[in-house]
């Protein structure tokens, strides 16, 4: 073999192992996951069969969950952003040389385990939490309960998200050039205008990315609703968590995780369109 | 006198009381708040700290009922919760051996070689991350079902080796594109060979990525559950033992383990901060554009 040959195949013989099992292990399921969803028949004996139905039945049967898991989904990501952006933004100006300790405090959620962390909130706002009594008393929590009721299960997805929506804005504001918000308070903007109209726009890539890392994962969650919630709070991932692992159904199970799967797709680019097709290419093109 | 005029206006004379209060609040506003939100951040971790000395009253570790240390000096008397943190363990050295090394490897495929499909493989490589875990999960399981294979640790490594690939080649590009090639250059000028060159310059100086790519890999997968869930057949790992024994009441003990877990990773971090520190001293050599 030539050098010059050898140095053209090197690249894919370093990406082939890489290449190949992403292939395997996340392409080739989604397909089987496909023809999974097309399939009739009862355990054991599935018939492929392009049953389209199962896509509609499915849905119809679910919509509630499915409605559900947006609302709340959308809510803890407004919640997260309504928290952690003016948290990100004292991190990246305010914080001077406590910068490094507070981006070590926000992170620091995701050094114990996921479940774990769920688990915390189940005992603060466990029924005789002092935290639930002060509510009670306050007249907050009507029967003396937060727990299994759609609160607790927005309150546990907006604190388990709320660090991938603080991340990708910090890194953006920290990026951003103060000397356009000089030049627009030297313009005689005063500091909510030159914030509003300098660095709000100009922190668009962080927000959309943050607003997409939070929303992804919590309309898909099924771990808040399981610990924080009760049977009418369950969302659309406890749905097919429940049907491909106690139910049996497979083809519900692989049609729902589709539906789930094209609904987030769309949401996506309906975002993205609306709210920063622009500011996107922008980061892309960092 | 004067700096102290320049860096902050004197308060206007004839201010009342209420209003230099008012003032001293609108000023630091956002530091108050971000003083609370941190608390926000840090208090289930607190509370999980806190919990591992309850003594519970039955089953459930739920409410405050009394200080003990009787679950720290037995931290392991559980043993399916001992089992499942082992598995755990092995589960995510060896996902995250594997997964350093393809990620790596790839990683460096893209970033030093111009090559057709590059943009078909980093396309390959950012889908997985913004995939929610339960289409990951169920896709998984979907295959696995249809080809009749079984599921169990073997499933959960294929599983967990797949997602952390793309976090793995993420971390230790960004590492290879702050990489200054002319020290490669003046090794090969020196007599290196491509082999050498490696071995000596560029290996050394993308250390730090690549062990900030593995403990990031092993973080992810023993923390993973939802993927778990979905491909571990009767096998258990730690976040499953804790899913699990949430219908029969959680010992004391998984606050205790997860207590460990989170001064072993407080630890962990803080030891490669200062070797990236380091590393960046070594790297320094080249001109930094500051």
């Amino acid at each position: 073999m030539t050098q010059s040959n050898r140095r053209r195949l090197l690249p894919y013989l370093l990406l082939a192992p890489g290449i190949i099992w992403l292939v395997i292990f996340f392409v080739l399921p989604m397909i089987y996951m496909g023809r999974l969803s097309l399939e009739t028949g009862t355990l054991g004996n599935f018939q492929f069969n392009w049953q389209f139905s199962n896509f509609t039945d499915s849905l119809s049967a679910y919509q509630t969950q499915f409605l559900r898991s947006l609302y709340y989904a959308g809510v803890a990501t407004i919640l997260c952003f309504l928290i952690g952006y003016p948290l990100a933004y004292a991190i990246a100006f305010k914080s001077g040389r406590w910068r490094n300790a507070l981006l070590f405090a926000v992170i620091a959620p995701f050094f114990t385990t996921y479940l774990i962390r769920t688990l915390a909130w189940k005992t603060i706002l466990d029924d005789q939490s002092p935290m639930v009594n002060l509510l009670s008393t306050l007249g907050l929590a009507p029967d003396g309960r937060v727990l299994a009721t759609s609160g607790a299960v927005i309150a546990g997805l907006t604190y388990n998200f709320l660090p991938f929506m603080i991340l990708p804005i910090y890194a953006n504001l920290e990026r951003l050039d103060m000397r356009l918000v000089e030049a627009a308070k030297d313009l005689y903007s005063n500091s909510w205008t030159a914030f509003r109209k300098v660095t709000l726009p100009l922190s668009a890539p962080g927000i959309v990315a943050g607003t997409l890392l939070t929303f992804i994962p919590a309309i898909g969650d099924y771990v808040n609703a399981v610990f924080l919630g009760g049977t009418q709070q369950s969302m659309i991932g406890n749905v097919i968590q429940a049907q491909y692992l106690k139910v049996l159904d497979y083809p519900t199970a692989a049609a729902l995780s589709f539906t789930l799967m094209a609904f987030i797709l769309i949401a996506v680019l309906v975002y993205i369109k609306f709210a920063g097709s622009e500011a996107l290419m922008e980061e892309e093109a960092r | 006198m004067e700096a102290a005029t320049a860096a902050r206006p004197l308060p206007p004379p004839g201010e009342t009381r209420p209003q230099r209060s008012w003032r001293w609040l609108r000023e630091h506003a956002i530091n108050l708040y971000s003083v609370v939100a941190i608390a926000y951040m840090l208090i289930p971790i607190a509370v999980i700290i806190v919990f591992s000395f309850n003594d519970p009253v039955g089953k459930y570790n739920l409410v405050w009922s009394g200080f003990t240390t009787q679950y720290w000096g037995d931290p392991f008397a559980i043993t399916e919760l001992t089992d499942a943190l082992k598995v755990s363990l092995e589960l995510a050295a060896l996902s995250t051996l594997v997964s350093t090394i393809i990620g790596t490897m790839m990683a460096i495929a893209l970033v030093r070689h111009q090559f057709l499909g590059r943009r078909f493989a980093n396309v390959l490589i950012v889908i997985p991350m913004a995939t929610p875990e339960i289409v990951i999960g169920a896709s998984l399981l979907s295959m696995f079902l249809l080809a009749g294979l079984q599921t169990g640790f073997m499933t959960l490594l294929i599983a967990h080796v797949m997602f952390c690939i793309s976090f793995v080649v993420v971390v230790v590009r960004s590492r290879l594109i702050g990489f200054d090639r002319s020290l490669e250059e003046a090794a090969r000028d020196l007599g290196c060979t491509a082999l050498q060159t490696f071995r000596f310059i560029t290996f050394p100086l993308i250390a730090p990525g690549i062990i900030g790519a593995g403990m990031l890999a092993f973080a992810l997968s023993i923390d993973d559950f939802v993927i778990s869930n979905f491909n571990s057949g009767t096998t258990v790992t730690f976040p499953l033992y804790v899913f699990g024994a949430n219908q029969r009441g959680i010992p004391v003990q998984v606050n205790v383990i997860a207590s460990m877990l989170f001064a072993v990773t407080v630890f962990a971090m803080a030891f490669t901060v200062i070797q990236q520190r380091r590393a960046e001293k070594m790297a320094a050599v080249r001109p930094i554009d500051e």
